[in-house]
């Protein structure tokens, strides 16, 4: 047993910290929310350069052959600053290339996200907002040489930015929903693709992505025919684990600094972290926050380990989630007045929080799948 | 990270498994575990003097100690290993107070006279421990007890009132605090002494909330204790206080005993019909159940990493306060929620017709608020997580 990060683990954390401490300071935050692109290509240039973009990426496509513990280590210093850049969108499609790309789609794809040159983004929520395969309804269909999608795509992160598209599509109409979905990298220049930006909670780029008549070259089929859910279902696993480390360093942002505005505000005379009922706030914040790192690692490693894990990955991104909305709300309550203004960073973290509870499954939903995984 | 056990641990485990599967075998009728149920009737204390005198020929009653003392030299990590399976299977056995308390507090400060005595005959389980640190008028503010010990010739002579001591009925010896120097702060004037139950000293029933005899309290009348029987130094016995009780507090034991529990309930969720389906298949009941498990995972995998940081011998002491009132306060939701899930077949005690899973909840409601209380109360876990954790001004 070794609960601890690696060496190179953590030198990857402190490296990380240090960026975004000196590159990515809280101005540019400020600026990237309102920034329709959310997008500053030097920010991109130098993340590449670090090889965070490669992390999962085998070696033989100019990549660094990382595991999910280390990408877990970014997510979670990104969190901490509230980084924005459409990285999270790119890794998380990376995955499905790599596991079930051919190896054209692999040679040509990943050593260009490797070195930054290409954005991507998951096109596969609709307007039926689940996660399920019975939400999809945008269609494939071929057309001798090509496939032509037809639906729209809703919640779509970074699309803004995209140079390809991941998108789940409907290619069979009968049998269950599951054994209908193909995958498809698809040019975000392709005619036909249109794409209306969202304005969200957390100013997180989300969009509405329309896809009429596009027409996409059967070789850009990502994994098999009609089975591609499951590519879909490791993803998302991938995509919630990820969340729960990005949600935990930005837990720890909100501990380490309620605690220290406890130790300069003074209020009758006294700190107000003197007070037994602000300690009692802190230390419960704490307490939960730490166990919910804790509750992530476990459920990324066994992930990470190919272990089985639908049980524990839900439990954990409810929990995590949980934590995260709860002790954003009481940050916000201690640092009183000032926390509940748009200059104040405590409303960054309040409002990340209600967005990210909710993506990849909500707490509700993930507590009927572990309620399913109970019962085996 | 990796969360593995080493091969050796594992064959560890598997070795606990196989021992307290075969010792749950042996339990007596109306059985419902729990960490009181052994002081509940004379075939549950017989129970688990049985059990305890086979644990004590594996050896595994001292797990973590140095093999000076008759210890195995285990870590922190394989004693948790050992209560999180014992707790599973619901099996008594280990003296409440005796391996996890008494000795740890014996090894860090006692004489080498005391070690030789007492850790053997804690190994052997030989001693029925009860605990004398709370008063009626000491009780988060332990400190200032008012139980006088006053040298005379070789001996202490003892005199003051104990409360909220458990097994107190049941005991052979009680380890306790009193003050030996009144004249000093409330810290620096308290000695830890342990000592067989004998002549000046009286129990008495102190019924707990459902009815049942776990607590008791305790008089002292000018019962005498030999100088030889003081642990660590005259006047130093806060800081003897101190030793064991942030491991005591990972509580690995509860979890792993809800776990099973939970699955109890599971498995009667799927055979209840009810509104002509099964409990099992009512959504509000599956968030119910879904949560009860999501906290049981998270508050496992805190314990984990809780004996992990004391394995690697740093100290983990707001940790293990988190890890306390976090686990305790977690037990009460979960008694409370399927409580709630059983509807009105919750509240039938074990004995009534018709009770559900031998009345385990409803005895559980109850129970359980002894663990937010005992031990430090969630407050003072708070405080120290506040004060020692966040550096908090006090």
């Amino acid at each position: 047993m070794d609960l601890d990060f690696t060496e190179e683990q953590e030198a990857l954390k402190k490296t990380a910290r240090d960026f975004m401490k000196k590159d990515f300071p809280n101005t540019l935050v400020r600026e990237l929310e309102e920034d329709p692109t959310g997008f500053r290509a030097e920010i991109w240039g130098k993340i590449a350069e670090m090889g965070w973009l490669s992390v999962i990426i085998p070696e033989e496509y100019e990549g660094i052959g990382g595991s999910l513990m280390d990408l877990v280590v970014l997510f979670e210093e990104m969190g901490r600053a509230c980084f924005i850049a459409p990285f999270f969108s790119t890794v998380i499609c990376t995955l499905p290339i790599v596991s079930a790309g051919s190896e054209a789609q692999k040679k040509e794809i990943l050593p260009k996200i490797s070195n930054g040159e290409l954005v991507l983004s998951l096109a596969l929520t609709e307007p039926s907002a689940t996660y399920e395969a019975a939400g999809i309804s945008t269609s494939a269909v071929a057309d001798q040489e090509d496939y032509v999608i037809n639906g729209t795509k809703l919640f779509i992160h970074d699309a803004q930015v995209a140079h390809y598209f991941l998108c789940a599509t409907r290619t069979r109409m009968d049998g269950p929903p599951e054994e209908g979905i193909t995958l498809f990298l698809v040019d975000a220049k392709s005619p036909g693709i249109k794409i209306t930006p969202l304005l969200t909670i957390s100013d997180d780029k989300q969009n509405e992505v329309v896809f009429e008549k596009v027409r996409v070259p059967k070789k850009n089929m990502l994994g098999p025919l009609n089975q591609g859910f499951p590519l879909i279902q490791h993803l998302l696993k991938h995509a919630m684990m990820a969340k729960c480390a990005e949600m935990v360093g930005a837990a720890d942002w909100t501990i380490e600094n309620c605690t220290a505005y406890a130790k300069e505000r003074v209020q009758y005379g006294s700190l107000i972290g003197s007070y037994g009922i602000i300690q009692h706030y802190l230390a419960e914040m704490w307490t939960e926050i730490g166990i919910a790192k804790r509750f992530t690692y476990y459920a990324a490693w066994r992930l990470d380990q190919g272990l089985p894990c639908d049980k524990e990955v839900s439990m954990a991104k409810a929990f995590v989630s949980e934590v995260y909305r709860r002790w954003t709300r009481m940050g916000v309550q201690i640092f009183g007045g000032i926390g509940t203004t748009r200059e104040h960073d405590m409303g960054l973290y309040y409002r990340r929080a209600r967005q990210a509870a909710l993506l990849f499954g909500d707490p509700d939903t993930l507590r009927e799948k572990v309620a399913q995984e109970m019962g085996r | 990270m990796d969360f593995r056990l080493t091969p050796a641990q594992q064959a560890l485990k598997e070795e606990f498994e196989a021992f307290f599967q075969e010792e749950a075998q042996r339990a007596p009728e109306g059985w419902i575990g729990g960490m009181f149920g052994i002081f509940e009737s004379e075939a549950n204390w017989a129970y688990h003097r049985s059990v305890a005198d086979r644990l004590s020929k594996k050896g595994w009653l001292s797990l973590p100690w140095p093999k000076k003392y008759g210890g195995q030299e285990h870590s922190y990590i394989e004693q948790l290993i050992f209560n999180e399976v014992r707790g599973y299977y619901r099996v008594p056995g280990v003296d409440l107070w005796g391996p996890q308390i008494v000795a740890p507090s014996i090894l860090e400060h006692g004489s080498e006279e005391l070690k030789q005595e007492w850790l053997p005959r804690i190994a052997n389980a030989e001693i029925n421990w009860c605990q004398g640190w709370s008063e009626p008028n000491s009780g988060s503010d332990l400190a200032s007890l008012m139980t006088r010990a006053v040298e005379d010739g070789d001996d202490f002579v003892i005199n003051g009132q104990k409360i909220w001591t458990t097994g107190g009925h049941k005991a052979d010896h009680i380890f306790f605090l009193a003050r030996t120097d009144p004249s000093v702060p409330k810290h620096k004037g308290i000695t830890y002494f342990v000592s067989p139950i004998k002549e000046g000293v009286t129990v008495r029933p102190l019924l707990f909330m459902h009815g049942k005899h776990e607590y008791n309290e305790v008089f002292f009348d000018n019962f005498r204790v030999p100088k030889t029987n003081v642990v660590g130094k005259v006047n130093q016995g806060w800081y003897v206080t101190m030793a064991g009780i942030n491991f005591e507090r990972s509580m690995i034991g509860t979890v792993s005993e809800l776990q099973r529990d939970l699955e109890d309930l599971v498995d009667l969720c799927k055979r209840t019909q009810r509104n002509g389906r099964s409990l099992y298949e009512d959504p509000l009941i599956r968030q119910k159940m879904a949560q009860l498990d999501t906290e049981l995972e998270a508050t496992r995998q805190w314990a984990y990493y809780v004996a992990w940081v004391q394995s690697k011998k740093q100290s983990a002491a707001p940790e293990a306060s988190a890890a306390k009132y976090f686990s305790s306060e977690m037990t009460v939701r979960f008694a409370n929620t399927a409580l709630e899930i059983l509807g009105l077949y919750g509240p039938l005690k074990e004995g009534s017709k018709w009770a559900s899973l031998h009345g385990k909840f409803e005895d559980l409601c109850q129970a359980s608020l002894g663990g937010t209380v005992a031990g430090g109360t969630t407050e003072i876990q708070k405080n120290i997580i506040a004060w020692m954790g966040l550096k908090l001004p006090r």
